[in-house]
């Protein structure tokens, strides 16, 4: 029998048609992907990386909500020109605890792995209003509503709960003071300044808005900006151990 | 009209449907009540009165009709179900032209970014995934939905199996369409390229994607034909791969199940890959697979020429579905995804060159014979055309795949570019294609309303897309040259602002070429209405009509 004649079987049985189908696209996916699950040197091991706060999860949520990552990619390649102008390339580690993950896959602007204290708050704000007004160039659509919009601190911990299950690890500590600490990073005077920093690392208190008041969109989305690819210290992070 | 010998009682699936509605209804007016956010209240709300209205149109409809369910067959001919088809080219020819429509705007923020209004609605973060998924799955979708019906019908001489299943499919799958779409607009967004609604649509979708195969294999099993046709082959694999992919690139769990955001299971690296293996197969399986059955179906039927080679289409059909899958991680060279992965999915894209020419070569051969019929018949015209920009897109791709290729064209226009030559040349003109064979075919029609307008359609779309491809291809390629340009001294040539300035141009001929090729769709649309409302009947039927829905 011919190999044109078998092939019938298949021709002949929508049955065993879907079966083939089904068993001929899982491979690619299941050899691919698969190993990206338990191969440790997927995501190297590094110092510093910690889940975001609950201001910079509000950020990061607004950066999802206005499509940002359709024109910033947050991913840097380990290629001359990028390395010196955007900083050292983005490891895998950087965001192991992204969900999703915002690589993103067009520039239309610059990348912004690394744009966390590049720029002050100030400039941030400004920016963000009217783009123009500081890069007359620029073809980024302006946010001025973020300012008048509060985020809200009561309901911050059941995201982090939610990101707990998928494997984020907030510790309960971190879970029950979600609110205060939301307002805590945002306001230099609050009494709950101090806790806050303890409870993560590295991450910065200022009135990011410059505005009296409880903590805004403005806030929370330059909050998330100011800390982006600030975790890993590359002054002592050891690159020989993490060659993949 | 009551025929006294049966006594008329509602089918199961009246019943069921007309009940599942009616809970719907309940849960989503307490989900709308109980929302935590508005967009959530508003979609819920929406939803429930669509559920309302399911219950309505199911009982009303059963009152009107006779108590016999339309025949299987009529005098030993199928009986064909086409009122699902007809609303499908109706939606096919609304979300294309808005969608088009979307998409000019985008491309014109990025010329003159005032048109962003400052608005969080209007600002192109919204309104890009507007356009994508109106162009891709409520345009693309709908002709998909609409064409397997017809062919999966014709190819198996049977009538599509359900009674309201058919319809759930394409009014669902359009239910889907609009709440991703409004919800885009409210920033209802999981931000995965291309799988962008959230978990509650993406249920929702499950469901109606789940029946849609259903339908389509039932009828398969149906079938009058001992072969399976090709063409069936193409969408069968469309619709199962598409619901795996949908299944492992959305696993989502919301904050609360009275509100719209939800975290997606997967982090980072892994939901990176699983993001590219899903956006990588929404091309190689919605946009190819799908697209390449109608191919398989128009172009012979058009042309009144057999496909070219049976075993080339036997050999391209697994050589296809098997090499697409492992491309995805091209999407991602040179990011933190391991190098061996890269790799793996660079080596299966340049592969995947061959079954892709296999195709192409299997569809413009089939011309053998007929070529003469490209210069009466602009519609055969627009079909090869289309099976042409296909070849030449999936070329570029597998070179764009290339490690040092991809180092300067990704992040690029360049990667835009790619995108539209196959989705404006291929998709686009397959799609115009196989609409202006299908109004007729179906609405049973001598012929269009006017072959000319489709010249002039075929003629202004076709400069649109030169205009826009070129013009990425140059931004792309400018863009990425000066991005990684040394100055003597060993400095940066460029900022990146000026990089941005550099663009404008050849955003302005973009945004023309854009206008051009939607210019050619509303055409389109006045062609294919004018046939349907004054077009002359066909005299001979060429098929058994079925009974007046």
């Amino acid at each position: 029998m011919s190999f044109w004649t078998r092939h019938q079987i298949f021709e002949k049985n929508s049955i065993i048609l879907v079966a083939g189908i089904l068993l001929v696209i899982a491979i690619g996916g299941l050899v691919e992907i698969t190993p990206l699950f338990y191969l440790k040197s997927t995501i190297e091991v590094v110092d510093g990386i910690r889940p975001y706060t609950p201001l910079e999860l509000a950020g990061r949520n607004i950066y999802v909500r206005e499509g940002c990552y359709l024109c910033h990619s947050q991913m840097i390649r380990p290629l001359r020109d990028e390395v010196e102008r955007y900083g050292h390339f983005s490891l895998a580690a950087e965001s192991m605890y992204d969900h999703p993950f915002q690589w993103g896959s067009k520039r239309t602007g610059p990348d912004l792995a690394r744009v966390g204290a590049k720029y002050s708050d100030d400039w941030h704000v400004t920016h963000l209003t009217n783009p123009r007004a500081i890069v007359p160039q620029s073809v980024m659509p302006g946010y001025p509503f973020l300012s008048s919009t509060e985020v809200d601190p009561d309901t911050i911990a059941d995201h982090m709960r939610t990101l707990r299950t998928v494997g984020t690890p907030y510790t309960d500590d971190q879970i029950a003071n979600a609110g205060a600490d939301m307002k805590a990073q945002a306001d230099p005077d609050n009494a709950g300044s101090d806790a806050f920093t303890k409870r993560y690392a590295k991450a910065v208190v200022r009135n990011f808005d410059g505005k009296a008041g409880a903590p805004t969109e403005m806030d929370a989305l330059i909050a998330y900006l100011q800390m982006l690819g600030t975790l890993v210290d590359f002054k002592i992070y050891n690159e020989k151990a993490n060659l993949r | 009209m009551h025929q006294p010998s049966i006594s008329k009682s509602m089918t199961s699936g009246e019943a069921g449907l007309a009940v599942g509605f009616a809970v719907t209804a309940f849960f989503c007016a307490i989900a709308s009540a109980k929302a935590l956010d508005a967009p959530f209240a508003f979609h819920a709300a929406l939803s429930a009165a669509a559920s309302l209205a399911a219950v309505f149109v199911i009982i009303n409809r059963y009152y009107d009709r006779p108590a016999a369910l339309p025949p299987a067959e009529i005098d030993g001919r199928a009986n064909y179900n086409l009122g699902p088809i007809k609303f499908t080219c109706f939606m096919a020819m609304f979300w294309g032209i808005a969608g088009f429509l979307v998409g000019l705007i985008i491309a014109s923020q990025l010329a003159w970014p005032a048109l962003n209004f400052d608005l969080p609605w209007t600002s192109f973060g919204r309104l890009r995934p507007l356009h994508t998924s109106a162009v891709i799955f409520a345009f693309g979708g709908n002709v998909l939905i609409g064409t397997s019906f017809y062919v999966l019908q014709k190819s198996c001489r049977v009538r599509l199996v359900g009674d309201l299943a058919p319809w759930f499919v394409v009014l669902g799958y359009n239910y889907f369409i609009l709440i991703a779409g409004t919800g885009y607009l409210l920033g209802v967004t999981q931000s995965k390229e291309y799988a962008e609604p959230e978990w509650y649509a993406d249920l929702w979708l499950t469901i109606v994607w789940v029946t849609y195969l259903i339908v389509f294999l039932g009828t398969v099993i149906k079938r009058k034909e001992p072969h399976i046709f090709v063409a069936n082959w193409f969408y069968l694999a469309f619709i199962v791969t598409i619901a795996v992919l949908h299944l492992g690139n959305n696993p989502a769990l919301p904050v609360s199940f009275f509100g719209s955001k939800s975290y997606i299971a997967w982090g980072g690296i892994q939901d990176a890959m699983f993001q590219w293996w899903y956006g990588h197969n929404a091309v190689g399986f919605f946009l190819t697979a799908g697209f390449l059955a109608i191919m398989y179906y128009f172009i012979p039927k058009r042309a009144e020429r057999p496909i070219y080679s049976y075993r080339l289409s036997i050999i391209h059909f697994w050589a296809l579905i098997f090499l697409y899958i492992w491309a995805g991680p091209h999407h991602l060279h040179y990011t933190a995804l391991p190098d061996w992965t890269q790799t793996l999915g660079m080596t299966f894209s340049i592969m995947l060159w061959m079954p892709s020419w296999g195709g192409m070569i299997n569809g413009l051969m089939t011309l053998s014979g007929a070529w003469d019929k490209l210069r009466t018949d602009p519609v055969l015209r627009m079909l090869v055309v289309s099976v042409a920009f296909y070849g030449m897109s999936t070329f570029e791709g597998p070179m764009m795949s290339i490690k040092v290729v991809n180092s300067l064209s990704h992040y690029t226009d360049w990667t835009i570019g790619h995108v539209h030559s196959g989705a404006l040349g291929w998709v686009g003109f397959v799609s115009f294609g196989a609409l202006y064979c299908l109004v007729p075919w179906i609405w049973n029609r001598k012929e269009l309303y006017s072959v000319k307008l489709v010249n002039w359609h075929f003629w202004i779309a076709t400069l649109g897309i030169v205009l826009y491809i070129s013009a990425m291809w140059v931004s792309g390629i400018l863009q990425g040259l000066m991005w990684r340009a040394y100055t003597s001294l060993g400095f940066l040539e460029y900022s990146f602002i000026e990089t941005v300035e550099a663009m404008h141009p050849f955003y302005v001929i973009r945004a023309a070429g854009g206008a051009l090729f939607l210019i050619g769709a509303l055409i389109m649309a006045y062609n294919l209405w004018m046939t349907v409302r004054v077009g002359e009947q066909e005299v001979q039927m060429p098929v058994a009509l079925q009974p007046a829905e």
